[in-house]
Order: structure tokens, then C-alpha cells, then sequence
């Protein structure tokens, strides 16, 4: 049988929000009893963009982001979305270690990280009208009793 | 200014316990208070301690980098306490150890 789940969040760019968003995404990914590791590599993930979109979509101003997840049957997939500057070469935001902000000691690793931690990664932006993360990553469901959430049924 | 749960002096060493959730929140309050004690005090050491800490994304890695750049400015060195496999693979990642150890070699 065919599993589906859809979740949408919709917050504010504030850095509270990091700590949030991590708990949000953690708890829907839950229904899928993932390993310790890969709950902590969605949630690193989710982290790195919904960072980005603070520091550089909006530069520290308050403004909209929105999260989307959707399980079907053994993959997540997220979207991080912010209405900010956007990113005039995609390219190279994501070579790694490359940053627009030193001075704000950003490791230039953000992007590094959602490829290493998600399966798949996808990029779309528009100067002035912002910036959409797409990330994908296959679950493999542990046997009951290995995940962290172990499901008695 | 001195938050004590995360900053101990002991000496010339500042010890920085750093918090469950390491990340760009948690890590500009850390960057403040160590940069504080840093411009005030006489340091020669930063260990940095990760026994309590669960989670760390990047933001982590520029904090630790950025520290310690100030202090190897002035003559001092950093330690890593307490990491997980989690937390040693993300500064693996993030080329800490690899920075760290070359300035080591080259004293």
C-alpha cells in the first residue's frame, strides 16, 4: 500500500526558528522509524537552509519562510523557502567552503552539508524574489526495534 | 556578561562548554562571550567541550575556526573535548582537524 504524508510550516526568519524547524521536521519523520543517523542528517539539513534563508536570503530581517515535507512510501522530501535577495550564481554558493560572508564566520560548508546528508539536492532562485531548497533522502526502514521509534505493531 | 554555565576560566585557559544544539542561534552568543573574554583577559588555551552536545551543523565549524584564529593570533592553541562520531565527521567535514593539526606541525 502507498504511503503519503504532507506537512507545510510557515515562520518567521529568526534564529529561535533554527532550533524549531529541526524539531518539526524531526517529529514528522518520526512515522518513518528512521536511524538515530538519519534523523540527524534530515535535520542537519533542514538546519544549513533554513539558516541560509536567514543570514543571506533576508540578511537578518524578519520575514516569511516556508517548510514543506512530503513522505512517500520510503522517501522525504523538504522544501526550505524564503521570499529574499536570492542567488545570483547558484554554482558557486554551492562550491564548498565558498561564502559571501566571512566576516559573519560562515563556513561556506552549507550546501556541502545538504549533499552529503540528502540523497538529492536542488537549487532554484530568483535575484529579488528568493530562493526554494529541494531535498530528497530514501529511508531505510529499520526492523522494529532498531529505529528510534520502534513501532509495536 | 560572563555566562557561567558555558564560560569557566581556569587560569590562563577558557574552557567553553557548548550548549545541546549547536547551531547559527546558539553560536553568536558564543562567539560574543568568548570574544569578550578574549579582549579582556589573558587566554593562552580555548578547549572547547562537547559533552553535552547533541546536534551541530555548520554554524558550529565557523564558530570554532573563528576562535580559534583569534587566539593562534596571539599565541594561544585549541583543544576539542568531549565529541561524538556525529560531531568529529561534521568537523572532519568542515577541514577543523585538518587546520588545527597543520598549525600544530608547523610550530
Amino acid at each position: 500500500m502507498r504511503e503519503e504524508h504532507h506537512m507545510k510550516l510557515e515562520m518567521e526568519s529568526r534564529s529561535e526558528n533554527e532550533g524549531f524547524a529541526r524539531t518539526v521536521i524531526a517529529s514528522f519523520l518520526l512515522r518513518m522509524n528512521p536511524t538515530v543517523e538519519e534523523m540527524n542528517d534530515v535535520k542537519t539539513a533542514v538546519s544549513e537552509a533554513v539558516t541560509n534563508s536567514i543570514i543571506h536570503g533576508y540578511e537578518n530581517e524578519v520575514h516569511k519562510i516556508v517548510i514543506s515535507a512530503d513522505i512517500l512510501d520510503d522517501c522525504i522530501t523538504v522544501t526550505v523557502e524564503d521570499f529574499g535577495k536570492g542567488i545570483p550564481d547558484i554554482e558557486k554558493a554551492m562550491e564548498p567552503m565558498y561564502t559571501t560572508s566571512p566576516a559573519l564566520e560562515r563556513s561556506g560548508m552549507g550546501f556541502s552539508f545538504m549533499e552529503a546528508f540528502m540523497d538529492e539536492l536542488h537549487v532554484t532562485s530568483s535575484v529579488g524574489k528568493g530562493t526554494a531548497v529541494r531535498m530528497k533522502k530514501k529511508i531505510r526502514r529499520e526492523k522494529a526495534g532498531n529505529g528510534i521509534y520502534s513501532s509495536v505493531d | 556578561m560572563l555566562n557561567t554555565s558555558i564560560f569557566h576560566k581556569e587560569g590562563t585557559r577558557l574552557r567553553i562548554t557548548l550548549p545541546k544544539e549547536m547551531d547559527h542561534h546558539s553560536a553568536e552568543e558564543i562567539r560574543a562571550g568568548a570574544d569578550h573574554i578574549l579582549e579582556t583577559e589573558l587566554i593562552q588555551q580555548i578547549i572547547f567541550d562537547f559533552s553535552n552536545t547533541e546536534f551541530m551543523d555548520s554554524s558550529g565549524i565557523g564558530m570554532v575556526l573563528g576562535r580559534y584564529k583569534k587566539i593562534q593570533f596571539m599565541g594561544g592553541n585549541v583543544s576539542l573535548e568531549g565529541t561524538s562520531d556525529r560531531i568529529r565527521r561534521i568537523l572532519e567535514m568542515g577541514g577543523v582537524y585538518q587546520m588545527i593539526m597543520k598549525e600544530e606541525k608547523g610550530r
